[in-house]
């Protein structure tokens, strides 16, 4: 690791005043001090944000919820109101990382952790997202992990995030403080940018703007929650594909799908061409493969991940199917329950 | 720069580079050397430690920022001749084979229990809201995060099993 300052934040002003070009702010660690020991990300100066307040609770927000930058994966997952209202979230993140991890990694670190593509963390590889205009190994390389949607000729690397796939599908939206001390809220669409000619620019926020808080809208009552998430072994590694799904039926017709997708692309992907095709039908197999060939139709698959579009296509028809009674719910499908 | 911990019980200062990991202050400045160091990188879980309670990696954290924590570590449970239940069951039940994971396992078993005893779900578990009984399959997943190169991975499961039938 190279040296750096370290700075311990006592205010929020006083954490932005601190941000610039070379200072990043540290909340979990869990990414940037692995990605600072390879020498990937060398800033001059880190910002502990941890010790600022009010950043580390969930609280009620109109009918939502208000979830801190700060609060910990394993204290959102575990929280009472989320596995009941909000249960692909509790699921999708289990299904990230270990225990140890989840109970470091904070809600704001892990919108903005960063892509596991091997070259970008090798820094001896050619890799535009790392120095910008250097090339892309990954490209020539081993492409298994990589994206199939919204990649670009500069960057085919994927979102690692699970927490913000299920965010994803229940239309979260991220509190984001400038320095001037106002705020904006954005949708998680629009805070992450697809590569393009600039993949090291991945967010839309200046490098002096913190994420204060994610903010859930109402939940919905009598929705089907799930996320299934497809990976090399059966726990403790990145998605090769995921899915999370949020479907309410009504008199028998799908009356609402969220669907978002993980591990496919630079960022939480969705397709709204997939979720028109499937409300107001009722539920039924040869319509889930209808949607679910519409979903991978405009992929552009690297050489070696191909295999992801019929993956997905069936983690998709898996998730419909436990949604909406096709199939008996398996662990990670769950029933909302009413708010109090 | 000074950084106070309080470490199994005992008020601790190390004075370190703003770079130091936990587990290197651990490690390297105080002594404590019962906390391994595997991939240094939060893929193995060798360096599991109890931070004011909760397990975590101490290599993916600056000792900087553990300025007033409680720290646990493997030497705050028990020491030969004086076995906590876990530890015991780790011996009893061959939980290991050249014992480096160990402490990790140990001390990410003692949180896990924990976790577990305070209605915790995992990946694994059927319902998020219900009670949900450790199984077998949730000591795997929510053990998930300690890698064994010896693959001892069945009895480091009996051993965790039988400390959770004895405590309850
Ligand atoms: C071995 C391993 C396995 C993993 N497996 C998974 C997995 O399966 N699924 C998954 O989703 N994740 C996985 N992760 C990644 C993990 O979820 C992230 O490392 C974690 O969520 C990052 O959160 P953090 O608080 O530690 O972030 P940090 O490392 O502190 O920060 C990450 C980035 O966000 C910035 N940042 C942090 N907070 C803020 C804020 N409030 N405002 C502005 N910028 C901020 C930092 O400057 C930094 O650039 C894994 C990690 C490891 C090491
Ligand atoms: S895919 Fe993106 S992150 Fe990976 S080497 Fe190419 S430019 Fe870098
Ligand atoms: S040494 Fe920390 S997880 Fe491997
Ligand atoms: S006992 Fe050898 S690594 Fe686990």
């Amino acid at each position: 690791m190279k040296e750096f300052t370290y700075a311990r934040a006592e205010t929020l002003d006083d954490a932005a005043g601190q941000l610039d070009e070379t200072a990043r702010v540290i909340a979990g660690g869990t990414n940037l001090l692995d990605l600072m020991k390879l020498q990937v990300m060398a800033p001059e100066k880190v910002v502990d944000i941890t010790r600022l307040p009010d950043l580390s609770e969930i609280s009620a927000e109109g009918e939502g919820l208000r979830i801190g930058a700060l609060v910990t994966n394993s204290q959102l997952a575990e929280d009472h109101r989320v596995r009941s209202l909000y249960p692909v979230l509790s699921r999708a993140i289990l299904a990230g990382a270990s225990g140890q991890i989840r109970n470091k990694a904070t809600t704001g670190g892990n919108l903005l952790q960063r892509t596991r593509c091997p070259y970008f963390y090798d820094p001896a590889m050619a890799c535009n997202k790392r120095d910008p205009g250097a090339g892309c190994a990954a490209k020539e390389g081993v492409g298994r992990m990589l994206a199939v949607f919204g990649v670009s000729d500069d960057c085919l690397a994927a979102h690692p995030s699970d927490m913000a796939v299920g965010l994803r599908a229940l239309d979260a939206e991220v509190e984001v403080r400038s320095p001037d001390s106002s705020t904006r809220r954005l949708k998680l669409d629009e805070l992450y940018r697809l590569p393009g000619d600039r993949p090291d620019l991945e967010t839309t926020l200046a490098v002096d703007e913190i994420i204060t808080a994610v903010v859930l809208p109402a939940p919905e009552k009598g929705a089907v929650q799930a996320y299934r998430k497809v990976r090399d072994r059966a726990s403790y590694a990145f998605a090769l594909v995921s899915v999370a799904g949020n479907v309410t039926l009504t008199d028998g017709k799908i009356a609402r799908a969220k669907l978002a997708y993980g591990g496919v692309a630079p960022k939480p992907w969705t397709n709204a061409k997939v979720e028109e095709m499937l409300v107001g039908q009722a539920p039924d197999e040869a319509l889930f493969r209808k949607a679910a060939e519409a979903l991978t139709a405009d992929a552009t698959p690297h050489s070696d991940n191909a295999f992801k579009l019929p993956m997905l296509r069936r983690t998709l028809i898996a998730v419909l199917r436990e949604a909406t009674g096709l199939a008996d719910a398996s662990p990670g499908t769950d029933k909302t329950k009413d708010a109090a | 720069m000074k950084t106070d911990l309080t470490v199994n019980g005992e008020a601790r200062q190390v004075e370190h580079e703003s770079r130091t990991t936990l587990l290197d202050a651990l490690r390297d400045h105080l002594d404590l050397t019962g906390t391994k160091k595997g991939c240094d990188h939060g893929q193995c879980g060798a360096c599991t430690v109890l931070v004011n309670g909760r397990r975590v990696n101490s290599c993916l954290s600056l000792a900087a920022m553990h300025d007033g924590d409680e720290i646990t570590t493997i030497e705050g449970l028990g020491e030969p001749g004086a076995l906590n239940t876990l530890q015991e069951a780790f011996v009893n039940k061959d939980g290991y084979q050249c014992g480096y994971c160990t402490p990790g396992q140990i001390m990410s078993a003692t949180a896990m229990l924990e976790e577990a005893r305070d209605g915790a779900p995992s990946h694994v578990s059927e319902t998020l809201t219900g009670s949900v009984p450790l199984t077998d399959a949730e000591i795997a997943e929510r053990m998930s995060g300690n890698l064994c190169r010896c693959s001892a991975y069945p009895f480091i499961r009996e051993a965790i099993a039988m400390s959770a039938e004895k405590k309850s």
